[in-house]
């Protein structure tokens, strides 16, 4: 997406099929008038003078944040399992994929 | 390949780490455990649970970029967003437009040169697999998910478009393998996935010309299919635009019983990932001590090792090509420690590489198990004459099956004493006597005649001794009668 001057119904359009969000045509008008505040109101940063400050990753000014290669407890099958919609041969069955993964 | 046509090969290899655990998580990293049973709340991508980074993971992947001649470099995670089962977050954790490692190249070992864009880090997803009469996606009913798999540590190198055959693809993949298994980091198992293969395609005119539309196959299992598949695809690109039609930017997917590419999805239809930085995770910025660290703790890479053994035969004028294919299988099956052994202790290098290649070979784990003093010892009772060839190669044969053990031992619990050189003479005289009319022949021979009759009383002996004589020395017996 790029980044128009405002938000169109397109671009909502767009993200809502990405998010796999069916929206009926009110919703659509709806949100696109929800998202477009929460965008202007992020453009708001855009005006102050950054010029002088190198981008950051991270809130944070902390690096290699790391774990030993330890091995810790793992939850219970049956456990878990008990939580899916649908289990078959101890995997969490799924309804069918239409398409190969990317 | 069809004359007045170029093609171009870029390469991406995913590897699976050989860690004791999964990138983000403790869960054991272990292929082939009961389905769904090294699974915890951050791999299963449950709500409020965190990721944090495996400090080994992160090593084994700077190891595989310095063994590539990377600049390795501080670096970011970015979430990769798409909706499949595969993965149960609904994105992927993945090195974006920072990657740990870049920049590098591998040299092949006729000394062509591959550039590697880079080698970044990234989670595997878990295994699907699909409910129905074909085993695959289509026309499969439902799938079943284990996600052991899921975040299991992944560095995928991604090659420049350098490559200009199936020949040249096939090797890349060849030394690549051989490099990640030499620094440690993965098993290079290519048959259980571990490591995985996807070709990138193109084809032009002639070098001068832009880059082509290019085609990403996936689904290569093998070196084999590799080049198969290459050549293929390639063949199908030139048959489309001589026909007047062009190339669409596609995912094609390799059918290795057809032995054809067919598409999964055109770039219209291409994902739109929404990467974004991962919140969880703070940046890695290795420092110099570090990297240095990572670097000396490397050992010494193929090239080198085939190197020196390459060397063992300066003094006998180089190796023949024969052996350079054996000095490529021994050090492929990390078995050059045995032949740089033997050669130290003064056994021939000719013969520790023979023995090494074409008999240790045969049972590579438990040669890599074997104690070198061993194989020494075995190969000097061999040079000596203790024993004869064939008699060495069944107690190399024994000593691999029973893990070690004294070659003496063995050769005399089996009963190959050495015969005697006074038994051998009697052997040899025995065959001549029986037949004069042979032996006559023999000492006028010509050349030919010579070592028919050579292999004849070889033969006689073999059978009169029962096997136990050695060829060799039978033949030196003969000549020397002969005056
Ligand atoms: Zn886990």
């Amino acid at each position: 997406m790029s980044t128009p001057e405002r938000l169109s119904r397109d671009d909502v359009a767009h993200v809502a099929a990405l998010a796999r969000l069916e929206l009926t045509e009110e919703e659509l008008e709806r949100y696109t008038g929800q998202l477009a505040q929460v965008l202007e109101h992020a453009k708001d940063v855009s005006s102050l003078d950054l010029s002088g400050v190198a981008p950051t990753a991270h809130a944070m000014a902390v690096v290699n944040v790391l774990r030993p290669d330890e091995v810790r407890p793992t939850l219970d099958r049956a456990e878990v399992l008990a939580e899916a919609p649908e289990v078959e041969s101890d995997r969490f069955r799924v309804p069918r994929i239409l398409g190969e993964a990317p | 390949m069809k004359d007045g046509w170029v093609m171009v090969i870029g390469l991406e290899v995913h590897c699976e780490l050989k860690t004791a655990t999964k990138l983000f998580c403790g869960c054991p990293n272990l292929f082939g455990d009961e389905p769904n049973t090294n699974i915890c709340p951050v791999c299963l991508g449950l709500p409020g649970s965190l990721p944090v980074l495996n400090e080994r993971a992160v090593e084994m992947a700077m190891a595989i970029g310095t063994a590539l001649n990377c600049e390795i470099r501080p670096s970011t995670f970015h979430r990769k967003n798409y909706f499949y089962p595969d993965q149960a977050k609904d994105y992927q954790i993945s090195q974006y437009d920072e990657p740990l490692n870049a920049n590098g190249y591998l040299v092949l070992p006729d000394g062509f040169r591959v550039g590697i864009e880079r080698a970044h880090m990234e989670e595997d997803t878990g295994k699907t697999s699909h409910a129905g009469t074909s085993g695959r996606i289509h026309g499969a009913d439902y799938s079943l998910v284990d996600y052991n798999r899921s975040g299991v540590p992944l560095v995928e190198i991604v090659s420049g478009p350098d490559m200009r055959t199936g020949e040249q693809a096939r090797a890349y993949v060849t030394e690549l393998r051989a490099i990640l298994v030499a620094t440690g980091a993965s098993d290079g198992k290519m048959e259980e996935g571990s490591m995985r293969v996807d070709a990138n395609v193109s084809v032009r005119r002639s070098e001068d010309e832009p880059f082509g539309t290019r085609c990403e196959i996936k689904n290569l299992n093998s070196v084999r299919s590799l080049g198969r598949a290459i050549e293929y695809e390639a063949e199908r690109q030139i048959a489309l635009i001589e026909s007047g039609e062009s190339v669409v930017q596609q995912t094609r997917h390799w059918d290795e019983d057809a032995g054809r590419t067919s598409a999964l999805r055109s770039k219209e239809e291409a994902y739109d990932y929404r990467y974004f930085l991962e919140p969880d995770l703070v940046p890695l910025v290795p420092d110099a001590e570090w990297i240095d660290r990572v670097a000396s703790s490397l050992d010494p890479m193929p090239a080198a090792r085939r190197a020196a053994l390459v060397d063992l035969f300066a003094t006998d004028g180089g190796v023949s090509d024969a052996q350079q294919d054996l000095v490529t299988t021994v050090v492929d099956l990390s078995l050059d420690p045995l032949v740089i052994a033997a050669a130290s202790a003064g056994v021939a290098p000719s013969l520790a590489l023979a023995r090494t290649a074409n008999e240790a070979a045969k049972s590579a784990e438990a040669a890599g198990r074997l104690d070198p003093a061993s194989f020494v010892a075995l190969l000097a009772l061999e040079e000596s004459g203790a024993l004869t060839a064939t008699q060495a190669k069944t107690v190399l044969a024994e000593l691999l099956e029973a893990g070690g053990g004294d070659p003496a031992a063995i050769a005399k619990a089996r009963g190959f004493e050495a015969m005697s050189t006074d038994s051998l003479a009697a052997a040899v005289s025995e065959a001549i006597d029986a037949h004069p009319d042979e032996w006559s022949r023999f000492c006028q021979g010509d050349e030919k005649d010579e070592k028919k009759l050579t292999g004849f009383f070889t033969g006689l002996v073999m059978k009169a001794t029962k096997g136990q004589a050695d060829g060799k020395a039978v033949a030196a017996e003969l000549q020397r009668r002969r005056g």
